[in-house]
C-alpha cells in the first residue's frame, strides 16, 4: 500500500460529495418541473417530443398506468434490439460494419437484447468480434441511455410517491423519461465523451488498422466509435464494454486521470439522486442520513479490497516472486492489471462498478485475490444499495430504509412511520417481497447452473478449479440477477473460434438461464418498488410527534446499515464461504 | 394499452434516431474536428510505414524459424522475444497482445496454472537478461524475487502499452550492452518516454514501450 493510494481513495469520495450535491440540486429541478440553464435549449424539442409521441405529459399516472408504460416501452425496446442484432449484415449499406460479421447465435442475442435492456450488460460476447458499429450504436448505446432512464424514472416515482401530498399520481412516465434523456444524460454524455477523446480515446467508423510493427509481426487493431458509447457506458451505470476487456482497454480508458475521471462519472448520478431525495423530501437531511450509510459501507469495501490486493496472491508468493511496494514498481496483485492504473487504481475502480449497477471493470475480477474478490461479492450481496445504480440504487435502499423503520418501530413498540406516512402491513408485504425476489433468484439460478451438466459447460476448465469454479458460476448469476453485469470472465456461454461470428456457437442453457435471470430480477423489484410508492402515494401525512423514529440522526443510520448488511449475510454467507472466502483463507493452491 | 403500444414504438425509433445515430455523429464530427490524432489511434508512421498505435502494446518479438518455415502453435507463428527491444508486459491474448481480439487471462488468485504461467514468465525474463556466453546483463544477475510483478503478472487488456519504471530500469542494461549505448542514454530515454500519474496522484507511473523502442531506433538504426 501506498500513500498516493490511499490519497486516491480520500480524493476520490471528497471530490465525489462535491459535485453530487450540485447536482442533486439540479436534479430535483429537472424532475419538479422548475427553470434550469438548460431550458432554453431543451424546451421546444420537449415540446415537439410529446407531439410526436401523442402523450398528454401534464396528465399524471397512477402507479399501475406508470408501471404498464414502463413495462411495454422496456419490451419494445427489447425487441428491436433483438432484431437488430438479428439482421446485423442488413445493415451493411450503412457502412457501419466495416468487418463484416455477421450476426451471433439466437441465444447469444437474447442475452444480450435481455442484458442491455436491464441495465445489466452482462456479455457473453466480445465486443470487437462480434458486433458491428452499427449494433454498437444504434442497437447498444440506445438501451445505454433507455435502461438508465427506466432505473432514475422508478426512483423518482417512488420519491414523488413517498412524499406526495394529493392523490395517487406519481407523475407521467413519458414525460420523465424525455427529461431525463434531454436534460440529464444526453448534455452529460456529450461533455464526458469529448474528455475522453481529449485524452486519448477513439472515435472514428475506420475499418480496423493493418500495423506492421517494429519487428515486423504485424499487429491488427481494432477501431470504432468508442468514446461516445464508452461516455453513457459509465454515466448511466451500464457497463458493457465496446471490445471485450472493457475499461481495461487503452482506447476505453486511456490514462490515469481518465480512470479517475470514469469513476466519478460512474457514481455521479448515484450519489446526487441521494441529495435530490434530501431535497424534494423537504428535509436535507434525510439524504444525508442515507449517503452517510452508503458512504460508510463504500469505504469498508474500497479499503479491504486495496489492502487485499496490495497484498498480492498465494500463487504469485508460489512462484517466488515478492510483492511489496518498491521504488518503481507497484507491487501487490498486477495479475490481470494494467500498470497505469496500478493497485490502488484497480481495487477502487472495480469497487465503484460493483456498488453501483455499472460493472465495467479495468481489471480482471476473476483474478483478484480471494478477499479482494469477496468484496465485489459482498457489494452484489447487498443488492446494489451501496449508491447502486442509477436510480436502482435509490429505490432499493428506500425499500430497506422502510424495512428499518419497520423493525425500528418494531424495537421501540410504537405504529412504524416513515416522513409522517403509516408503513402497514400491505407495504411491508410489498418491500419483503421487493428485497427478497433479486437474491433469490440469484441463487435458484446458482443452484441450477452448479447442479447440472449444462450449466457446468460453461465454466472455463482450463485455468478454474476448485473453489474458482464455484465462484466464475455463482458470480455470473448474481452479478446477472443484480443487474451488474461484471463478470469472473471464465465463464463462458458464447464459442467463437473466429472473430466475425461465422462458425460460432452460443451455450444456450447459460445464454436463457442468465437472460431470464436479468429480466425477473429486473422487472420484479420495479414492479414492487412503484406498487409501495402507489400504496404510500394516498396516505395522509400526520405530523411528527414525540414518539415519532427519527429517520435522519446517526442512530437510524447504523440500523439501516445494520438491516443491509444482515440480510446481505444470512442470504449469502454459506455460498459466499464455498468460494472466494475459502480461497481468501487459504493459502492452498488448486 | 394500445396508446401505450403507439407511443412505445414511436419512442423508441424516436429514441434510437435521437441517441443511437444523431449522438455518436455528433461525437464523431466535433472529435475528428478537435483531436483528429486521437480519435482516430494516435498512430505511429516509420518512413510511411504505419508501426504501430502509441497508446497500444505490441509484440516486440521475431518469428522462431524451423526447416525453413515459421514454427506454429494453434495457426499461431511461435515468437521470440527481440534482446535489442524492450519487451511487453505477458499478455492473455492469443496471439500475444492482439489488438484485434483483446482478452483477459483469467488467472486464479489460488490456482496451480497462475502459478506455473508467473513461473515461466519469471524464467524467460531471466532468460532474455543472459548474453549469449550466459553471463547475465543486469549487474549480479536476475533471481525470481528481483523480477518486478509487471514483468510476471499478466496484464488486463493484454495490450498494455506500459512496464514499470523498475521493469525498463533492468532491462536498460541488456538494450545499452545489445546496442552498445551508455547505461545513462538509456536511462535517458526512460525518463523521456515515462507519463506521470494523473492529475499526480491517479494511477501509477509507466513507460511506453513502443515510443521507447522507436526512439531507441532512431538513434542506432533499427531492424
Amino acid at each position: 500500500m501506498t500513500f498516493t493510494g490511499w490519497l486516491t481513495i480520500f480524493l476520490f469520495v471528497t471530490l465525489l460529495t462535491l459535485f453530487a450535491i450540485p447536482v442533486g440540486g439540479y436534479l430535483a429541478k429537472v424532475y419538479t418541473g422548475e427553470r434550469t440553464f438548460l431550458d432554453p435549449l431543451f424546451a421546444v424539442p420537449e415540446r415537439l417530443a410529446y407531439r410526436v409521441l401523442h402523450v398528454d405529459a401534464a396528465k399524471g399516472q397512477d402507479w399501475k398506468q406508470y408501471a404498464r408504460s414502463l413495462i411495454i416501452f422496456s419490451l419494445t425496446g427489447w425487441l428491436l434490439l433483438y432484431l437488430i442484432l438479428r439482421t446485423q449484415t442488413l445493415w451493411d449499406f450503412t457502412g457501419l460494419n466495416p468487418m463484416h460479421y455477421h450476426s451471433g447465435t439466437w441465444s447469444v442475442s437474447f442475452n444480450t437484447a435481455s442484458s442491455f435492456m436491464t441495465n445489466t450488460n452482462w456479455q457473453f460476447y466480445s465486443g470487437e468480434t462480434t458486433m458491428s458499429y452499427f449494433s454498437q450504436m444504434a442497437g447498444l448505446t440506445v438501451q445505454n441511455f433507455l435502461s438508465a432512464g427506466v432505473g432514475i424514472v422508478v426512483a423518482v416515482a417512488l420519491i414523488r410517491g413517498i412524499i406526495g401530498r394529493s392523490g395517487k399520481s406519481l407523475g407521467n412516465f413519458w414525460q420523465d423519461m424525455v427529461r431525463t434523456v434531454l436534460w440529464v444524460l444526453t448534455p452529460m454524455s456529450i461533455v464526458i465523451a469529448i474528455v475522453l477523446v481529449w485524452q486519448g480515446s477513439i472515435q472514428n467508423f475506420s475499418h480496423y488498422l493493418s500495423v506492421d510493427g517494429i519487428t515486423g509481426l504485424g499487429q491488427q487493431i481494432a477501431m470504432g466509435p468508442v468514446a461516445s458509447q464508452e461516455a453513457i457506458k459509465m454515466l448511466g451505470t451500464n457497463g458493457g464494454g465496446f471490445f471485450n476487456v472493457n475499461s481495461a482497454h487503452p482506447f476505453e480508458n486511456p490514462n490515469g486521470f481518465t480512470n479517475f475521471f470514469e469513476m466519478l462519472v460512474v457514481l455521479i448520478i448515484p450519489a446526487a439522486l441521494v441529495f435530490q431525495y434530501g431535497r424534494m423530501s423537504g428535509n436535507r437531511r434525510q439524504g444525508l442520513a442515507i449517503y452517510s450509510a452508503m458512504m460508510i459501507m463504500f469505504l469498508g469495501a474500497a479499503s479491504v479490497a486495496y489492502i487485499a490486493e496490495a497484498h498480492g496472491s498465494p500463487a504469485q508468493h508460489a512462484a517466488g516472486l515478492h510483492t511489496q511496494v518498491l521504488a518503481g514498481s507497484t507491487g501487490g496483485n498486477l495479475e490481470g492489471k494494467e500498470q497505469r492504473f496500478g493497485i490502488a487504481g484497480s481495487a477502487l475502480f472495480d469497487v465503484v462498478t460493483t456498488v453501483t449497477s455499472c460493472g465495467a471493470v479495468n481489471s480482471a475480477l476473476e483474478s483478484f485475490t480471494g478477499i479482494g474478490g469477496a468484496v465485489p461479492f459482498a457489494n452484489l450481496s447487498a443488492s446494489e444499495v451501496i449508491f447502486g445504480g442509477v436510480g436502482t440504487g435509490l429505490y432499493s435502499i428506500l425499500l430497506y430504509v422502510l424495512l428499518a423503520v419497520f423493525i425500528g418501530g418494531l424495537m421501540v413498540g410504537r405504529t412504524p412511520e416513515y416522513l409522517g406516512k403509516k408503513i402497514e402491513a400491505r407495504e411491508i408485504k410489498l418491500v419483503s417481497l421487493g428485497i427478497l425476489i433479486t437474491p433469490l433468484t440469484a441463487l435458484f439460478a446458482t443452484a441450477l447452473a452448479t447442479a447440472s451438466k449444462a450449466g457446468r459447460a460453461s465454466i472455463d476448465t482450463a485455468i478454474a478449479h476448485g473453489p474458482q469454479a464455484f465462484s466464475e458460476t455463482f458470480y455470473a448469476y448474481l452479478s446477472q440477477a443484480n443487474n451488474n453485469g461484471s463478470a469472473f470472465a471464465g465463464y463462458t456461454g458464447y464459442i467463437q473460434p473466429n472473430a466475425g461470428n461465422l462458425g460460432a456457437h452460443g451455450i444456450t442453457f447459460a445464454d436463457l438461464l442468465g437472460g431470464f435471470d436479468m429480466l425477473f430480477a429486473r422487472y420484479a423489484p420495479i414492479l414492487f418498488a412503484l406498487a409501495v410508492a402507489g400504496s404510500l402515494a394516498g396516505k395522509r401525512v400526520s405530523p411528527a410527534g414525540l414518539g415519532t423514529m427519527r429517520t435522519d440522526n446517526p442512530t437510524f443510520v447504523v440500523l439501516l446499515i445494520g438491516v443491509i448488511v444482515l440480510i446481505g449475510a444470512l442470504t449469502f454467507f454459506p455460498a459466499l464461504l464455498l468460494g472466494p472466502i475459502v480461497q481468501g483463507l487459504t493459502g492452498h493452491l488448486y | 394499452m394500445k396508446r401505450d403500444l403507439i407511443t412505445s414504438a414511436i419512442g423508441i425509433i424516436v429514441f434510437t434516431l435521437f441517441c443511437g445515430i444523431v449522438y455518436p455523429l455528433f461525437i464523431t464530427g466535433v472529435s475528428q474536428v478537435a483531436f483528429p490524432g486521437n480519435a482516430n489511434g494516435q498512430k505511429i508512421y516509420v518512413h510511411g510505414k504505419l508501426v504501430g498505435s502509441k497508446i497500444i502494446g505490441q509484440n516486440f518479438g521475431d518469428v522462431v524459424m524451423k526447416n525453413g518455415k515459421p514454427e506454429l502453435t494453434a495457426g499461431n507463428p511461435v515468437t521470440t522475444p527481440d534482446p535489442r527491444y524492450f519487451q511487453t508486459r505477458p499478455s492473455g491474448t492469443t496471439p500475444a497482445d492482439n489488438a484485434a481480439a483483446s482478452s483477459f487471462a483469467n488467472y486464479g488468485p489460488n490456482s496451480v496454472v497462475t502459478e506455473q504461467a508467473i513461473t515461466s514468465n519469471i524464467q524467460a525474463y531471466i532468460a532474455l537478461d543472459k548474453a549469449p556466453n550466459g553471463t547475465p546483463y543486469y549487474p549480479g544477475g536476475l533471481t525470481a524475487g528481483k523480477v518486478p510483478v509487471d514483468a510476471a503478472d499478466t496484464s488486463a487488456s493484454g495490450i498494455d502499452p506500459d512496464i514499470s519504471v523498475r521493469n525498463a530500469d533492468i532491462q536498460a542494461y541488456r538494450i545499452a550492452a545489445v546496442r552498445n549505448l551508455s547505461l545513462g542514454t538509456v536511462d535517458k530515454l526512460i525518463s523521456t518516454y515515462t507519463s506521470g500519474r494523473g492529475l499526480g496522484f491517479s494511477g501509477e507511473p509507466g513507460v511506453d514501450v513502443l515510443e521507447l523502442n522507436l526512439a531507441l531506433d532512431r538513434r542506432t538504426g533499427g531492424s
